[in-house]
């Protein structure tokens, strides 16, 4: 029994296709201006991979900020569920869930059933989102999967003041104009964007497991400065962390078929 | 006795020169890449005007953001305090002063002679700052000084769904691309911004009578905002509001001068 989750972001569009126990495919691609168009895409380009046909889907649950023009879900749910969804099928031990998207960030405090007991959210100011992320790249001139890796090279992190990303980019403007190394520059961006979403995740309050999600998850510098700051390990998942949410809806999906 | 208040801002710089407590010549420059730089060139243009040189200011006051980077200051002080002094002297009825700049904002209140009582001050989100207005205008293509004019011709000023300027820079771009009237764009940011800076004022409490000072007062479309915004007409100012802080500091300049002597 095969079925589906897709997630369109605000920034990426996530679908995973789900066979009771295993991840037969996904796929991820920045999000269309038309969602219906984009999903449909992504759908396609799945199903091509896996050599599935669509009738084989048995269910499909669509999340995300677009998720109500998704023109072949059977439901549609909240992301918060889908991520929680998501991360305990693929962890079950997590209690925490911070799932950092691209223009906001969620985090999650789950009781021992797996209910969320805390949830905090921003989604009103970039900073602490990855918007803030894709801004600094774009000024330091590199690309939003590279910052990651470019800050490992650094070292000496430069120190953001200011917490809002207008400002930010001021700032870094003028280290840039001082000659600062970009890996520096890179670090000290990762850490501002940690400290931002740190805040967030203390105020769901942190038990471990703790595991990130969503596209930010994908930085390194992001999560081991957030590791550092929380002080507590962020468990790595066996999957792509973006596509979490669209998993997690795969699984709401199987769920909704009656194959619990 | 000659004195002169310079206000070295984020976007503007300004000077202020007084004789025997007149107001003889001021100016404003858009900033330079340095405040030093920002601070000498305003002041050099105040003083050709009046054909003084630096050695005949007695005493100066410097302000502003880049308030310790002016070589000729004697002392310096606050905007908050600038603003104040420099808002009671011109208009002794007003109470409260609401500055919007380049990149903050303040409400400030002040008594019979122009001391501060209460202020509010933000300069951590850009989103309650002239910065905001700033941003919108490069994002649209319209010139900061157009936005006034603009505002003025909307007929149905739309409500913005961000608070936060990268946000509310896509949201623009894309209400912008959708075909939305530009007057009602601008209409709606100016809302936007009074709404939050008003909020701000709202939290010392309003008293009257309440002005506008610094550069955004000369946009007739972001004062008619704040005015609705929080319910009172300004005294509006017969000096450029711009220099508002520039004068301040000269008026201090001049309080000062008297005291060392």
């Amino acid at each position: 029994m095969i079925t589906a989750g897709c997630d369109i972001g605000s920034l990426t569009t996530k679908v995973v296709l789900l066979n009771n126990t295993k991840v037969l495919g996904y796929a991820v691609a920045r999000s269309h201006y038309d969602p219906v168009v984009g999903v449909t895409e992504v759908m396609d380009k799945v199903l091509k991979s896996t050599g599935i046909d669509r009738k084989d889907i048995g269910y499909c649950v669509g999340t995300g900020y677009g998720r109500e023009r998704i023109p072949f879900a059977n439901k549609v749910t909240s992301e918060i569920s889908c991520h929680v969804k998501g991360a305990k099928w693929l962890m079950p031990s997590l209690r925490t869930i911070i799932d950092v998207g691209g223009q906001d960030c969620k985090a999650m405090h789950l009781d021992v059933q797996g209910n969320i007991e805390k949830f905090c959210t921003n989604d009103k100011c970039a900073a602490g989102t990855g918007r803030f992320l894709e801004v600094m790249a774009k000024l330091i001139g590199v690309e939003l999967e590279e910052l990651g890796k470019l800050a490992a090279e650094a070292r000496d992190p430069i120190q953001l003041a200011a917490t809002c990303t207008a400002w930010s980019q001021a700032e870094v403007i003028c280290k840039l104009n001082l000659k600062v190394p970009k890996a520096d520059i890179a670090a000290g961006i990762n850490n501002a964007m940690a400290a931002r979403v740190a805040i967030l995740a203390k105020a769901a309050g942190i038990e471990k497991d703790v595991c990130m999600t969503g596209g930010v998850a994908k930085n390194v510098g992001v999560l081991k400065a957030l590791e550092e700051q929380l002080d507590v390990p962020m468990r790595r998942l066996r999957v792509d962390p973006q596509i979490v949410g669209a998993l997690g809806a795969a699984v709401i999906a199987k769920e909704n078929l009656g194959g619990k | 006795m000659i004195v002169a208040g310079c206000d070295v801002g984020s976007l503007s710089a300004k000077a202020v020169i007084m004789k025997n407590g007149d107001i003889v010549a001021s100016h404003v420059i858009y900033a330079r890449p340095e405040p030093e730089e920002s601070a000498q060139a305003v002041m050099e243009k105040a003083l050709e005007k009046v054909g003084l040189t630096l050695k005949d200011i007695g005493y100066c006051v410097g302000t502003g953001y880049g308030r310790e980077a002016i070589p000729f200051a004697k002392s310096t002080e606050s905007e908050i305090v600038c603003h104040g002094k420099g808002a009671k002297w011109c208009m002794p009825s007003v109470y409260m002063t609401i500055d919007i700049g380049g990149q903050d904002a303040k409400a400030i209140r002040m008594d019979n002679d122009g001391n501060i009582t209460r202020y509010a001050y933000n300069d951590r989100c850009a989103s309650g700052t002239g910065r905001f207005i700033e941003v919108m205008a490069a994002a649209m293509d319209v010139p900061l000084e157009k936005m006034g004019e603009l505002s003025a011709e909307s007929k149905n000023p739309i409500s913005l769904s961000n608070q936060c300027v990268v946000f509310a820079e896509t949201e623009i771009i894309s209400l912008v691309n959708a075909g939305k009237p530009l007057p009602d764009i601008v209409h709606g940011l100016h809302n936007a911004l009074a709404s939050r800076v008003g909020a701000m004022a709202r939290s010392i409490d309003i008293q009257k009578d309440v002005t506008m000072t610094g550069g955004v007062a000369k946009n007739p479309g972001m004062v008619a905002a704040l005015e609705e915004a929080i319910g009172v007409k300004f005294v509006k100012s017969k000096i450029d509001p711009q220099i508002m802080g520039a004068l301040g500091a000269a008026l201090l300049a001049g309080e000062r001068m008297r005291k060392s002597a």
